[in-house]
C-alpha cells in the first residue's frame, strides 16, 4: 500500500497567557491510499489538533512547534499558505467537528457549494448547482433543490452535519479528515453515511481518518486505530486488536466504560477514576499515571515510549505503557 | 435548594397536539414560482412537529429518539417556550405554559433548563467561563453572596469533570466535548428539576460520557429530576431511560417502557433503527435497510408519514394517518399493521 499521508513527530503549541500547552506532542501515524483510520481518544485529548495541523490550519495563538506532514509524498506541511489552499477543500478535506467552520451563517447552502466548486473549478452555474444536488442527495437530505436556498440556521443539527459533509465531498477529496462527522446522525442515516465513505475509500482508494468517540461506528467502519491521550497517541493497532484485546490502561478504561446493555440496565456506568490533566499541567513520566490501575513507580519517572505489542494470531501494534516493556520484569 | 416535585401521580409535563411550522419561503422573489405560464407567489413551509401528545412524570427519563430533522430539537425547544406553538398546549406542573407572558414564564425558565444541541454555538464567544456560569446563577438567586456563588459554579464544575483553571477561559479555547460539559454545567447550575438535555453526550468520549451520564442518575435519584433527553446514540438510550419516544418526520410513531422498546419494538421504524444500532466489534452488519428516499417535511406524505419506506405499507397506510394507539401492555404504536394485527 503505496503511503498517501505520513505525520511525522507532528507538535503543536498554544501560546497562552499562563505558558504553552502543548496540545500535540510528536504525533507519528501513516495511512495508505484507501485506507481507513479511527481516531479515539479522551475530550480534549487534541484529536481536532490534529486534523488542523495536518492541513495547516493551526490559528493563533498556536502553532506548529515541531514535525512534518507528506501528502503523496510531498511535505505540505513546508508549503506556503497559498499553495496549500489549492490542496485544502480539494485533494484533502476537512469535516469540522464544528459545522459554522464551514459554514457561513449570512449564504444559502447553494451559494456556498457552488463557491467551493469554482474556487477549485472552471465550471457553470447550473452545472455546479447540479454537483451540489447530487452530493446533498447522497448524504439523504430530502428535497436538495428546495434546501438550496436555505440559509444554516433553517437546518436541524444533523442535517447541517450532513451538509458539510456534502460539502466535504464535493470536489471529490484523494483524503477526507471527518471530525465526529455523526454526532447529530440517528443510526439509520449514521450507517448509511459511513457506508457512502467506505465505498469512496474502495472505488476512488480516498483515504479516510474518522475522528470520533463512537467506538461501535470506528469498530464498523476502520481499519486500524490510534488512540490518544493527552497530546500523545498510546495505543496504536488493528481494529479489532483495539476494541477486542485494548493494551493500553487507558484503551482498557474506554472499552469498560461502554453501556454493557439490557442486563445492566440503569447502573452505575464505569468511569475512569480522575480527569485527564489539563494540558497546561501534564504530570512527570507517562502522562495517564495517576489514573492508571496498573502504575509502577517508574510510571511517574519516565515517560514510555511506544512499544510493540503482540497478539496471539501473530499480529501486533504499538502501546505507551511501560506494561509492555520486556525488560520491566512480569508482565 | 428546592424541594424535588413532589406529587408523583400527576404528570409533570404535559403536551397535547403539539404543532409547530416554519416558514421558509425566504424574500418575495423567492417565493415566486411559475405554473402553467403564469407567475404565482408560493409559500414553501416545514411542517417540522404534528400534533404530537405525550406526558412525562416526575422523575423520568423520557427520551426521544428518531431520525435526523425529525423535529427533537423543534420539540424540546417548543416545550421549553422558546418557539411559539402553531397549535397545541404545553402544560407544567398543571400550569399552562405556552401562552403565559415572558414576565409570568420567569419562574419557569429557572425550573426548566436546555441544554442545546450544539456546543459551538450556544456559548456567548466573548464570555469567560465562570461568567456564562455565574451569570444565571445570579440573574435566578439574587439572594446568594458573591462566596456562595463561586462555590456554586466550582462544585458544578467539578461535576461535570472540568477543571476551575477553565473558569477564566474563552470558550474558543475548548475542545468540543469540552464545550459541551461548560454548557450541561449552565444548565445545572440553577438548580433546575427539569432539564431538555439536546444531545448532551454526542461530543464526549465513553469514560466522560459515563462521569455525566452517571452524574445524571445521581441527580436523578437523590433530587428527583425530570429530563427528556434527546439522543441518537441508542446504548445510552437503553441504559438510561424510563420510557422511550420514537418519532418520525415530526410524529410520534411509538411510545413504551425502556424494556418494552428494546425487547419488542412495534413500530416498523423502531424496527430498523434498532437493527441499525452499531455494536463494537462486530463488521458492517445486516441493518434493516430503508427502502425509498427520505421524505421531506416541506410536502408531507399523505397518510402515514412512513409509508415511503415502510416493508409493510398498504393502500391503508397511503390513504389514513394512523393514531397513537394502546395496545395491551401499554405500548403507544402509530401505525395499522399493528391495530390490523398483521405486523
Ligand atoms: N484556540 C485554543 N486556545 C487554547 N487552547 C486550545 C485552543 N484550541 C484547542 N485548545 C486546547 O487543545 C486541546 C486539544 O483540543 P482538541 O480540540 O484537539 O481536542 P479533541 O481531542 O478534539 O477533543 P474533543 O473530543 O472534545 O473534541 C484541548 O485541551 C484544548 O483546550
Ligand atoms: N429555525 C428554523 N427555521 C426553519 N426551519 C427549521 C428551523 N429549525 C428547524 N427547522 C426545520 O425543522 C425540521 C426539524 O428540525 P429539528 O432541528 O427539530 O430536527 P432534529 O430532530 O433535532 O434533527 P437532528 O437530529 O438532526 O438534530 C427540519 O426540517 C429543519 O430544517
Ligand atoms: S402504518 Fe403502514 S406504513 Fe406506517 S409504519 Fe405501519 S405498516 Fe408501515
Ligand atoms: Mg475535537
Ligand atoms: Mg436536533
Amino acid at each position: 500500500m503505496s503511503a498517501l499521508l505520513q505525520v511525522q513527530d507532528l507538535t503543536v503549541n498554544f501560546a497562552l497567557r499562563t505558558g504553552d500547552l502543548t496540545a500535540l506532542n510528536g504525533v507519528t501515524f501513516a495511512l495508505g491510499e484507501g485506507e481507513r483510520l479511527g481516531l479515539v481518544g479522551e475530550s480534549g485529548a487534541g484529536k481536532s489538533v490534529a486534523g488542523f495541523a495536518i492541513i495547516n490550519l493551526i490559528g493563533k495563538p498556536g502553532y506548529i512547534a515541531g514535525g512534518r506532514v507528506l501528502f503523496q509524498g510531498e511535505e505540505i506541511s513546508a508549503l506556503p499558505e497559498e499553495a496549500i489552499r489549492r490542496i485544502r477543500g480539494h485533494r484533502i478535506s476537512m469535516v469540522f467537528q464544528d459545522p459554522m467552520m464551514t459554514l457561513n451563517p449570512v449564504l444559502t447552502i447553494g451559494t456556498q457549494m457552488v463557491e467551493t466548486l469554482q474556487a477549485h473549478r472552471n465550471i457553470g452555474q447550473s452545472e455546479a448547482e447540479a454537483i451540489a444536488v447530487d452530493k446533498l442527495r447522497q448524504v439523504h437530505i430530502p428535497s436538495p433543490e428546495k434546501r438550496l436556498h436555505q440559509y444554516p440556521h433553517e437546518f436541524s443539527g444533523g442535517m447541517r452535519q450532513r451538509i458539510i459533509i456534502a460539502i466535504a465531498l464535493l470536489n471529490d477529496p484523494q483524503l477526507i479528515i471527518a471530525d465526529e462527522p455523526t454526532t447529530a446522525l440517528d443510526v439509520t442515516i449514521q450507517a448509511e453515511i459511513m457506508d457512502l465513505f467506505l465505498e469512496l475509500c474502495r472505488q476512488t482508494r480516498m483515504g479516510l481518518i474518522l475522528i470520533t468517540h463512537d467506538l461501535a461506528v470506528v469498530s464498523e467502519t476502520t481499519e486500524k486505530i490510534a488512540v490518544m491521550y493527552a497530546g500523545e497517541i498510546v495505543e496504536e493497532g488493528r481494529t479489532e486488536d483495539v476494541v477486542r484485546r485494548p493494551r493500553h490502561p487507558y484503551t482498557q478504561g474506554l472499552i469498560a466504560a461502554l453501556p454493557q446493555g439490557d442486563d445492566q440496565r440503569g447502573t452505575r456506568l464505569n468511569q475512569i477514576p480522575g480527569t485527564m490533566p489539563t494540558l497546561t499541567r501534564i504530570p512527570p513520566g507517562c502522562s495517564f499515571h495517576p489514573r492508571c490501575p496498573h502504575a509502577m513507580d517508574v510510571c511517574s519517572e519516565r515517560a514510555p515510549g511506544p512499544l510493540p505489542v503482540a497478539y496471539p494470531d501473530g499480529g501486533g501494534g504499538m502501546a505507551a505503557c511501560h506494561l509492555y516493556d520486556p525488560n520491566l520484569g512480569d508482565r | 435548594m428546592n424541594a424535588p416535585f413532589s406529587d408523583k401521580t400527576k404528570p409533570l409535563l404535559s403536551v397535547r397536539d403539539l404543532s409547530k411550522i416554519f416558514d421558509i419561503s425566504g424574500g418575495f422573489l423567492d417565493q415566486l414560482t411559475l405554473k402553467n405560464g403564469r407567475l404565482r407567489r408560493e409559500k414553501t413551509t416545514v411542517k417540522a412537529l404534528n400534533r404530537v401528545s405525550f406526558d412525562i412524570a416526575p422523575g423520568e427519563t423520557f427520551s426521544v429518539v428518531g431520525e435526523s430533522g425529525c423535529g427533537k430539537s423543534t420539540l424540546g425547544r417548543t416545550v421549553i417556550g422558546l418557539y411559539p406553538p402553531d397549535g397545541g398546549e404545553v402544560h407544567y406542573g398543571g400550569e399552562r405554559i405556552d401562552t403565559l407572558s415572558s414576565r409570568r414564564m420567569l419562574p419557569f425558565r429557572r425550573r426548566m433548563q436546555m441544554v442545546f444541541q450544539d456546543p459551538y454555538a450556544s456559548l456567548n464567544p466573548r464570555k469567560r467561563v465562570a461568567a456564562i456560569l455565574e451569570e444565571p446563577l445570579r440573574f435566578h438567586h439574587p439572594d446568594m453572596t458573591a462566596d456562595e456563588v463561586g462555590d456554586r459554579v466550582k462544585e458544578v464544575m467539578e461535576q461535570v469533570g472540568g477543571d476551575v483553571q477553565w473558569l477564566t477561559r474563552l470558550p474558543h479555547e475548548f475542545s468540543g466535548g469540552q464545550r459541551q460539559r461548560i454548557s450541561i454545567a449552565r444548565a445545572l447550575v440553577v438548580d433546575p428539576e427539569f432539564i431538555v438535555a439536546d444531545e448532551p453526550i454526542s461530543a464526549l468520549d465513553v469514560s466522560i460520557q459515563a462521569q455525566i451520564l452517571n452524574l445524571m442518575m445521581d441527580a436523578r435519584e437523590q433530587r428527583g429530576l425530570t429530563y427528556m433527553f434527546i439522543a441518537h446514540d441508542l446504548s445510552v438510550v437503553e441504559h438510561i431511560s424510563t420510557r422511550v419516544a420514537v418519532m418520525y418526520l415530526g410524529s410520534l410513531c411509538e411510545v413504551a417502557d425502556v424494556d418494552r422498546l428494546f425487547a419488542d419494538p412495534r413500530h416498523p421504524y423502531t424496527r430498523a433503527l434498532l437493527s441499525a444500532i452499531p455494536r463494537l466489534g462486530k463488521k458492517k452488519s445486516d441493518h434493516v435497510r430503508l427502502k425509498g428516499e427520505v421524505p421531506t417535511p416541506i410536502n408531507l406524505p399523505t397518510g402515514c408519514v412512513f409509508h415511503g419506506r415502510c416493508l409493510y405499507a398498504d393502500e391503508r397506510c397511503v390513504r389514513e394517518i394512523p393514531e397513537l394507539l394502546k395496545q395491551d401492555d401499554g405500548v403507544l404504536a402509530a401505525c395499522h399493521g399493528v391495530e390490523e394485527g398483521r405486523l
